[in-house]
């Protein structure tokens, strides 16, 4: 079936992708096993991206070429993420313009958020793929409830990079209560409290009979686990300095060395009431300190507090009283920490559910909403997700004042519809500029983009009726539509973005991930061809300690010896059909010497041993009879 | 009437028409609103309308649902609410309502020109009153000042207009009452005194707001 939409997750430190297996939701697990592709890029020597678990070494071994929390940088500009570059070790490219899209510098390369959130995508579409063995194109993506209209662009973008169709973005608190609400039995008010790696969100619902009303949204696209390992990270440095005098903020593999080590001992704090560090640093340095779960509560209670306004927020917005909450659910890694349950309790008056995994929770309801999308199955029957635009959109009126046009928490889709007119005689374009947030003035306000409205026909000023249309789709993605009404005609919009690619931008990027793919292949191709020269060559090795090697004429040893030579030659170099074609003459010349082998296995197994024991056995995994064969 | 969202024959979504949001759900331009009633409807056509429910059918059928479910949303979202749906209907009578609005407010300080903004005259005598004390208060707080005594009255103060805020609404479903009888009884001419009469209290209740939120402000600054 090659309709099949996949649901993921794309997570300030995992991602997951998930899908429905008949009625219920799974994740499905990538090579390694694992769940949880941990959102990190690297560049290894040769250039090539290495994704998820594998790339955590990078992270410390070469700090220059890997990253992490990309999705803290998504559908931002340069002058917004000064804090960000003081805290992350994020280098921006070398030659980013004024004003050009952010680009992070990575080893020799340079990319783009959404690339990099691409690549973590792409894994994740390979691992969807490895799991049902054919091409998945399509999928829900979640993002954070208070993403803007910016970051939820750049989102899809990195979708379309990756070569993944995103039918809908999808809420994380949202999603969460959909992978809760499966059940569908329970009618009620409910809230979502949603602290993850980078980002903070709460939701106020309203089920009802399978509609998943969301009445409010709040958060913080900036608060999450990230901030806590943060403070820990500059408590270490500052130990360190001051106890043993060594100032190491600059090296980066030091700083990576500590930051894992303070995210084991802030998780090891959410079970036990004391954890020991101890880091190895470069240089042969040793730093070690205890912490008890009491000074780590008093240290992120700061952090934990900046959770309470939006909550307050959400509540105020949807009317309600804490008491008049029926239910809680915790999301996002970040709650199991006991403080923040502890503040959750508190704030809603509830015991929290904790019922699914808080990492994997978003992924799955991910998942259904994808199963709803395809048609539904009798699982979601019924079910309908009714979702808010967290900010409110404005449009800058005279004297740089936001006059909002779809209000915050407005149900989605939402439309509303402004008229404009010119100033001078013949004039032929008004230019729009749209805004999202809650202040007052459009410089408080984040920028969206800048509409060009062309093409009005020339009449006096005043005349033309040109009637906008803004409207926010059920992704909370913006669409601009023009009219000039007396002439009918339908206004060109030329839209300018204030942060984000164009489409040209991301139809380039397409080509280039493209163009990477091929070149990864090929150089993927090589070094498995190195591989397999690697091991018949250890094999002939071996074999020629061995005593039947002397049962080979001598012709025959020259022969082999000479392929020998030749094919560590053309290995060395990166022509991979040549190394095969060397791989393929040796394996020719070294038949009989394998079948001679083969019989001494046989005398060996006759000696009390297996087949499978002497690695000579027919498996799909051993490609030449000698490569996995060990002799004593 | 009502919109026709589907077509009466193969029951498919229709392309959304520039109708009223009370026509969209087919109720007379009425005050008193059954909320149970109308909540019931919403959730019928979401799950009627909703482009979930759309994306293995037709380009334009797609479009269809998108303008659909996103009129039904602005016309729920509008007539749900007690003053917007008021200030929606009278807006439909042909009434520009007063720009009291805090981006008036922000636009005049910036352009320098006087905010076009009439003071209710029942209100003319204590507004009066507040804005010096307001005054007063914003002119101690640029010196450093603080006098406990003004803030005291202003909060007092703050208190009633919140009490006069809460009984407009009542004096609000009154007229409701009014206008709903009228539509059904009057010819238009005769709707024309009470429709007044609403946007009177609709100008008041919203000058009262921003009054509040002005003294909010000022007591909070510092």
């Amino acid at each position: 079936m090659s309709d099949r939409i996949v649901g993921i997750d794309l997570g300030t430190t995992n991602s997951l992708v998930a899908f429905m297996e008949g009625e219920t939701p799974v994740v499905i697990p990538g090579e390694d096993g694992s769940n949880l592709v941990p959102s990190i890029v690297a560049l290894d020597g040769g250039n090539h991206t290495i994704i998820g678990n594998a790339a955590r070494n990078f992270l410390i071994e070469t700090p220059e070429r890997a990253i992490y929390s990309v999705k803290r940088l998504m559908g931002r500009g340069a002058e917004d993420i000064t804090e960000e570059l003081k805290l992350f070790p994020f280098r921006l490219a070398d030659d980013m313009q004024a004003g050009e899209v952010l680009r992070i510098q990575l080893g020799e390369r340079s990319y783009t958020p959404p690339e990099i959130s691409a690549l973590i995508l792409r894994q994740l579409k390979r691992n969807a793929e490895r799991f049902f063995g054919e091409a998945v194109t399509k999928a829900v993506v979640t993002v954070p409830a208070y993403f803007n209209d910016a970051q939820r662009q750049a989102t899809k973008d990195a979708g379309r990079i990756a070569g993944l169709e995103v039918l809908r973005l999808v809420n994380e608190p949202t999603a969460a209560s959909l992978a809760y609400g499966l059940d569908k039995k329970k009618n009620g008010i409910v809230a979502v409290y949603d602290l993850g790696g980078g980002t903070f969100d709460v939701s106020i619902l309203k089920l009802h009979d399978g509609i998943f009303e969301v009445i409010s949204t709040n958060g913080d696209t900036h608060l999450g686990g990230d901030d806590i390992d943060n403070l820990l990270i500059a408590i270490a440095l500052d130990d360190v300095k001051g106890d043993m005098g060594i100032e190491v903020r600059r090296s980066g593999e030091a700083v990576q060395t500590i930051r894992k080590a303070v995210i084991e001992a802030k998780i090891a704090l959410s079970s036990q009431a004391t954890t020991h560090l101890d880091v190895e640093l470069p240089g042969g340095h040793r730093y070690q300190r205890e912490i008890t779960r009491e000074m780590f509560e008093q240290l992120v209670q700061p952090v934990l507090d900046r959770t309470v306004g939006p909550c307050k927020q959400a509540l105020k917005d949807a009317g309600l009283k804490p008491e008049q909450i029926d239910e809680v659910v915790l999301v996002g890694g970040s709650t199991r920490i006991p403080k923040v349950r502890q503040l959750v309790k508190e704030l809603f008056q509830r015991e929290p559910h904790i019922d699914l995994n808080p990492d994997e929770v978003v992924a799955l309801g991910a998942a259904v909403q994808a199963n709803i999308l395809s048609g539904g199955s009798v699982a979601t029957e019924n079910m309908l997700l009714l979702d808010v635009t967290p900010l409110s959109l404005g449009i800058e009126v005279a004297g740089g004042v936001t006059d909002k046009i779809i209000l915050r928490n407005s149900t989605i889709p939402a439309s509303a519809t402004q008229h404009y007119t010119t100033q001078v005689d013949g004039q032929a374009n008004v230019a729009i500029h749209v805004l999202q947030g809650e202040r007052e003035l459009a410089k408080d306000c984040r920028s969206l983009a800048r509409f060009d409205l062309k093409g009005i026909p020339p009449m006096s000023a005043g005349m033309p009726r040109i009637e906008v249309k803004f409207l926010i789709d059920a992704n909370g993605i913006l669409h601009v539509s023009a009219r000039e009404q007396r002439s009918g005609k339908e206004a060109e919009i030329e839209v300018q973005p204030s942060y984000g690619l164009t489409d040209d931008q991301v139809e380039s990027m397409i080509l280039d991930s493209f163009d990477y793919a091929e070149e990864d292949f090929r150089q993927r191709q090589v070094i498995e061809a190195q591989r397999e020269a690697d091991t018949i060559l250890g094999a002939l090795e071996k074999a020629k300690a061995n005593a039947v090697w002397a049962q080979l004429r001598t012709d025959e040893r020259k022969q082999i010896g000479k392929l020998e030579k030749a094919l560590i030659a053309v290995k060395a170099g990166s022509d991979y059909q040549a190394i095969l074609k060397g791989i393929e003459t040796l394996n020719q010349a070294t038949m009989r010497l394998a079948e001679l082998m083969m019989d001494g296995a046989v005398t060996t197994a006759l000696k009390g041993k297996n087949m499978n024991d002497t690695g000579v056995g027919e498996g799909p995994t051993a490609p030449h009879p000698m490569a996995e064969a060990e002799f004593e | 009437m009502r919109a026709a969202h589907f077509c009466n024959a193969c029951g498919k979504v229709q392309p959304a028409m520039p109708v009223d949001y009370f026509t969209f759900f087919g109720l007379p331009r009425k005050l008193n609103v059954d909320l149970n009633g109308l909540e019931k409807e919403f959730y019928a056509l979401s799950r009627r309308l909703h482009p979930d429910g759309f994306f293995s059918a037709s380009e334009v059928e797609r479009l269809w649902s998108l303008e659909q479910s996103s009129q039904l949303n602005d016309a729920y979202r509008t007539l749900k609410d007690p003053i917007r749906r008021t200030e929606y209907l009278l807006r439909l009578e042909g009434v520009e309502l007063e720009e009291q609005s805090k981006q008036a407010t922000e636009a005049a300080r910036a352009s320098g020109n006087l905010k076009k903004q009439v003071v209710p005259p029942a209100l003319l005598e204590e507004v009066f009153e507040l804005n010096m004390q307001l005054e007063e208060l914003r002119a101690n707080r640029k010196m450093g000042e603080k006098d406990d005594a003004l803030e005291a009255e202003l909060s007092g103060q703050k208190k009633l207009l919140e009490e006069k805020f809460d009984a407009l609404f009542s004096e609000l479903k009154g007229l409701w009452s009014e206008w709903d009888q009228a539509v059904e009884s009057e010819t238009e001419p005769a709707r024309l005194p009470i429709r007044d009469k609403l946007l009177d209290l609709v100008n008041r209740r919203n000058y009262i707001r921003n009054l509040v939120r002005d003294v909010n402000e000022a007591l909070e600054i510092g």
